[in-house]
């Protein structure tokens, strides 16, 4: 696993606050354990079953049922989610979603309190890119993840770019160490 | 319409001997009264009339701020970092600094369309004279430019009248422009207020410009059957010497069609085009050709095909010239905006710029007189094209397995792709002789280049993909309708009440160019669901053009299938970039045609009411530009949403309402004055869809406006909730917000939508006369 902080997309470089690597899932995990209140957020890139992507959603479902996180499907994405039998999942625009996730007052999907870590995962790498851009400039008590193969350098943590088996592990890992399968 | 001259507005004036009261004076000024129409509150507005209504708007869709990174680098007191709560060494923040980008956007695709407009008309004006009438539609249009009537409060009947009405565009864009300069504006919400400012002046520059070009060079006018053109990489004749023109700016192409007339030579040459002079060089003559939208540039230059090449302005590639020299094809750059570095020969003699030109003396020429300009690309076009032989850079099968072979797989290529393309997987399979691959990412490529300028080992890498594609690339022909310009009084007539009444469902204006996240299929597919489901479908720029690029099992274009009137079902092609304008025209001919409201320097108003009763909504599905910044920022302040595709996040801010919070969604009833619960309708001014299915739901959705009737709103939510099922595959959970009493619910869902009006604890609501300005309440208390 290469653990250095390089933007996927070359151009994309965030400054001087950039994203800390999570060299191992554990680590994911364990921040997924100690938040109060996490939610993830699920884009349609989730659903293409080509190499890059394949699993993706599937993850995110058993994310959901080892750690409880609710998810929000962006755009198509909650098809996809219905077709396999999954059917607590929330549909937002992705905007929609940062938006709400920024303003602290913002009672959440349950209307029970806002939430201190988001998760995101499939969305197009740039537009991802400048929603964790939007939300580290501007929420107040948020910290974010990004699950996606490549390093997003503008979320709170982020996954190095990795290789497609190095990150279908990373997901083993994590679901496992907080007790799903 | 009113003369140029001085005008001196004061509110109070004190002097030793009285004291006057709205003191309005006009020195130098003849105010026309052959438009019987009164005044309204906003003539020739200045950065700020218009701010409290910005500042409603901008209360309800607030600002998601995005930047691209953490810094800013506009001054040399910075760089500063902004990250965190952050202020620069001006004071400054980063929502004021997004907010300042957001503005410097629109200031410089506004500029784009004024100085369009003015070096149109200055040109048109030398031509032809002052004098000349203005006319784009004849007997069937009355409102004639509806924007310029709207915003500065004149009726401009001649060219000469168009010129103060860029005067004050000029104007607003530079002052606009000068509060982003450091230490003025400090307040983000200011800066917004003054992007919408300088997104209208942007309006009502398009509108100026077409308006010119429509009425002097007898482009289409509002006319629904505007002639079908070819579009396409294959449509032109390869036999014949072919000249391709590239921009915005059709006075140049203009000159090639007038000569190639002049010398009887027209359908003897090939002229062909990309981007929007490609649009007006079809209306104007519908012999010629477009290539296709702006990401067709290298294809085209790469392959050979051009025996000249004509820049005009904006849009174009940077390197067209190294491109061009890679093909020997010469090049005439006819634009002060656009000189590419080449010498200026336009006061040489038209023969020995030809000779130049042919015998390859000089890569290009600079050539500033449109006509020469046409004279000297005609005779050199037929005396190059024997010589070049169509002479192209498409590498053949083997040096791209070779390449393929070479390929280091170091993934530079990929990490520099816009679209994330597995190009160096598509490279693996080269290595072994298999360009399907890369014929797939062809599909999917905007044509940046990137790749290949990124690549260590200098493969051409967008050159192997055009081959691999290559034959389908010279199948496509297809037919486009030719930009039929402003919709006329009466199509307005048919369709303002159904549309105010919500009874046809929306008005779907799809713009912009081709940054496409999947290729421009997806517009082409989107255009149709609506027009389907008889929305009125208003297509402008690269976005017309991809819609043609879709055929039906008979070989039918979508121009083909559908009307191209402003009618329910009708797909219509308005044209370039600058017929945009008609679009913000038609929403605001409905306000006077159908609804009889003035308007004459009456913005605000007729803002409000487009805002609250026109099912009206963009999208700019691959938005690239800073002119599409400033045309989204015109329909902004006119209270009409934009969405854009993916790509479009990156312009840096978003304006978003916010659903859950009901005490956002309130309008004053005109009739009681009472305040009114409508829901969110429309729920976002600007937002992101993420994927095409997105869009539609979307669009559907944000036609929803609180003036529907019950038969409307029906109609709407069935259209809305229909294609969230079909899309989405759920029920919308949001659909109870849009419900105002039960005659809205649409019939044949009523059980299913009565139960979640159940569990949401829904309660009726009242439909207002919906205004957001208390200032419209008719009955005071
Ligand atoms: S404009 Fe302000 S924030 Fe930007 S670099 Fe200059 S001082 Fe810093
Ligand atoms: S030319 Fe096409 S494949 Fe190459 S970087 Fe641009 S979009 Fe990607
Ligand atoms: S950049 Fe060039 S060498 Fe590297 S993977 Fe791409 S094609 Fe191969």
């Amino acid at each position: 696993m290469s653990a250095k902080p390089e933007p996927w997309q070359t151009a994309e470089i965030a400054g001087p606050k950039k994203a800390l690597v999570i060299t191992k899932p554990e680590i994911a995990a364990a921040m997924i354990k100690r938040a109060k209140r996490s939610i993830l957020v699920v884009g349609y890139l989730s659903t293409k079953t080509d190499k890059d992507t394949g699993k993706m959603i599937d993850y995110a479902i058993r994310l959901n049922k080892a750690a409880g996180i609710p998810i929000v499907a962006t755009a198509h994405t909650i098809q996809e989610f219905v077709k396999k039998g999954f059917e607590q999942a929330t549909q937002m625009n992705a905007m929609d979603i940062g938006n709400r996730l920024k303003d602290p007052t913002w009672k959440g999907l349950d209307g029970k309190g806002p939430y201190d870590v988001a998760l995101f995962m499939g969305l197009p790498y740039y537009m991802e890119f400048v929603i964790l851009s939007g939300l580290k400039h501007f929420s107040t008590n948020l910290k974010t993840i990004s699950l996606d193969r490549y390093y997003n350098p503008h979320a709170t943590w982020s996954f190095p770019n990795l290789k497609v088996e190095d990150w279908n592990q990373s997901f083993e890992t994590m679901i496992s160490k907080l007790g799903g399968n | 319409m009113v003369k140029k001259g001085l005008v001196v507005k004061a509110k109070e004036l004190k002097t030793d001997v009285a004291l006057v009261k709205n003191l309005e004076l006009s020195i130098g000024k003849i105010i026309d009264d052959t438009w019987d129409e009164p005044m309204g509150p906003t003539p020739f507005p200045s950065m700020t009339d218009l701010r409290d209504w910005d500042f409603k708007l901008l209360q309800r869709y607030k600002p998601f701020y995005l930047p691209y990174c953490d810094v800013c680098c506009l001054c040399t007191f910075g760089k500063c970092d902004l990250s965190g709560d952050k202020r620069g060494a001006c004071g400054l923040n980063m929502a004021a600094q997004q907010s300042r980008i957001v503005l410097l956007a629109c200031c410089i695709g506004a500029a784009t369309h004024i100085a369009h407009g003015r070096h149109l008309i200055d040109h048109l004006i030398e031509k032809y004279g002052r004098r000349i009438p203005l006319d784009s539609g004849g007997l069937n249009i009355d409102v004639e430019a509806p924007v310029t009537r709207l915003v500065v409060g004149v009726k401009p009947e001649t060219l000469q009248d168009l010129e103060e009405v860029l005067d004050w565009c000029e104007e607003q864009v530079t002052s606009c422009l000068s509060s982003a300069h450091t230490g003025q504006e400090g307040n983000n919400i200011d800066f917004e207020s003054k992007a919408f400012h300088v997104g209208m002046a942007d309006q009502v520059g398009m509108e100026v410009a077409d308006l010119a070009q429509i009425s002097v060079l007898n482009l289409p006018k509002a006319d629904p059957e505007a002639p079908l053109v070819e579009l396409g990489f294959g449509v032109a004749d390869v036999k014949k010497p072919t000249i391709l023109v590239i921009g915005h700016n059709v006075p140049s192409s203009v000159g090639i069609i007038d000569y190639l007339t002049k010398k009887k030579m027209l359908g003897k040459v090939e002229v062909v085009g990309i981007c929007c002079t490609a649009h007006d060089l079809t209306r104007y003559e519908p012999s010629a050709k477009i290539v296709g939208p702006i990401s067709w540039q290298l294809k085209y230059i790469r392959s050979g095909l051009a025996d000249l090449i004509v820049v005009d302005e904006q849009c174009i590639r940077a390197d067209t010239l190294e491109e061009a020299q890679k093909v020997k094809t010469p090049v005439i750059a006819s634009s002060p905006k656009n000189c590419l570095g080449l010498k200026n020969r336009t006061n040489d003699l038209a023969k020995e710029l030809v000779d130049d030109l042919v015998e390859a003396k000089v890569p290009g020429v600079l050539i500033l007189d449109p006509d020469k300009a046409g004279e000297v690309a005609v005779e050199a076009a037929i005396a190059v094209a024997p010589k070049r032989k169509r002479f192209n850079i498409i590498p053949d099968l083997e040096a791209i397995k070779a390449a393929g072979e070479a390929c280091g797989g170091c993934n530079e290529c990929i990490r520099a792709c816009p679209n994330n393309q597995p190009i160096p997987e598509a490279m693996k399979a080269a290595a072994l002789g298999d360009l399907d691959p890369l014929a797939t990412i062809l599909g999917e490529c905007v044509g940046c280049a990137r790749c290949d300028s990124a690549c260590p080992k200098d493969f051409s890498l967008h050159s192997f993909m055009i081959k691999a594609g290559e034959e389908k690339l010279w199948e496509e022909k297809f037919m486009m309708r030719s930009g039929r310009g402003s919709i006329s009084d009466v199509e307005i007539r048919n369709v303002g009440g159904p549309i105010v009444l919500g009874e046809i469902p929306g008005v779907i204006a799809i713009v912009g160019c081709s940054n496409y996240p999947e290729g421009g299929e997806a517009v082409a597919e989107i255009a149709e669901e609506f027009a389907k489901r008889r929305f009125i479908v208003v297509l402008s720029g690269c976005a017309a053009m991809s819609v043609a690029t879709v055929k039906d099992e008979e070989g039918k274009s979508l121009y083909e299938k559908y009307p191209g009137g402003f009618e329910a079902g009708g797909i219509l092609n308005v044209g370039s970039c600058v017929s945009n304008s008609h679009i913000a025209g038609a929403a605001i001919k409905i306000a006077s045609i159908f609804a009889k409201r003035n308007l004459r320097a009456n913005y605000e108003e007729i803002a409000d009411y487009i805002h609250n009763r026109v099912g009206a909504v963009g999208l700019a599905w691959g938005a690239y530009s800073q002119k599409a910044a400033a045309i989204a920022s015109g329909f902004w302040r006119l209270g009409v949403p934009v969405v854009v595709g993916p790509h479009g996040s990156k312009y840096r801010r978003m304006l978003l309402g916010r659903a859950d919070k009901k005490e956002d969604w309130y309008v004053y009833d005109a009739r009681t004055g009472d305040r009114v619960y409508v829901g969110p309708a429309p729920e976002h001014l600007f937002t992101t869809a993420e994927s095409k299915e997105e869009a539609i739901v979307m669009l559907m959705k944000l036609c929803m406006r609180p003036n529907d009737t019950t038969k409307g709103r029906s109609m709407k939510l069935t259209h809305y909730i229909d294609s969230h099922k079909r899309y989405f595959g759920v029920m919308p959970d949001d659909v109870h917000l849009f419900i105002r009493n039960k005659m809205d619910i649409p019939i044949t869902m009523k059980p299913e939508i009565l139960k979640i009006l159940e569990e949401k604890g829904w309660k009726e609501t009242r439909i207002p006369d919906p205004t957001l300005l208390k200032r419209m309440i008719r009955k005071r208390g």
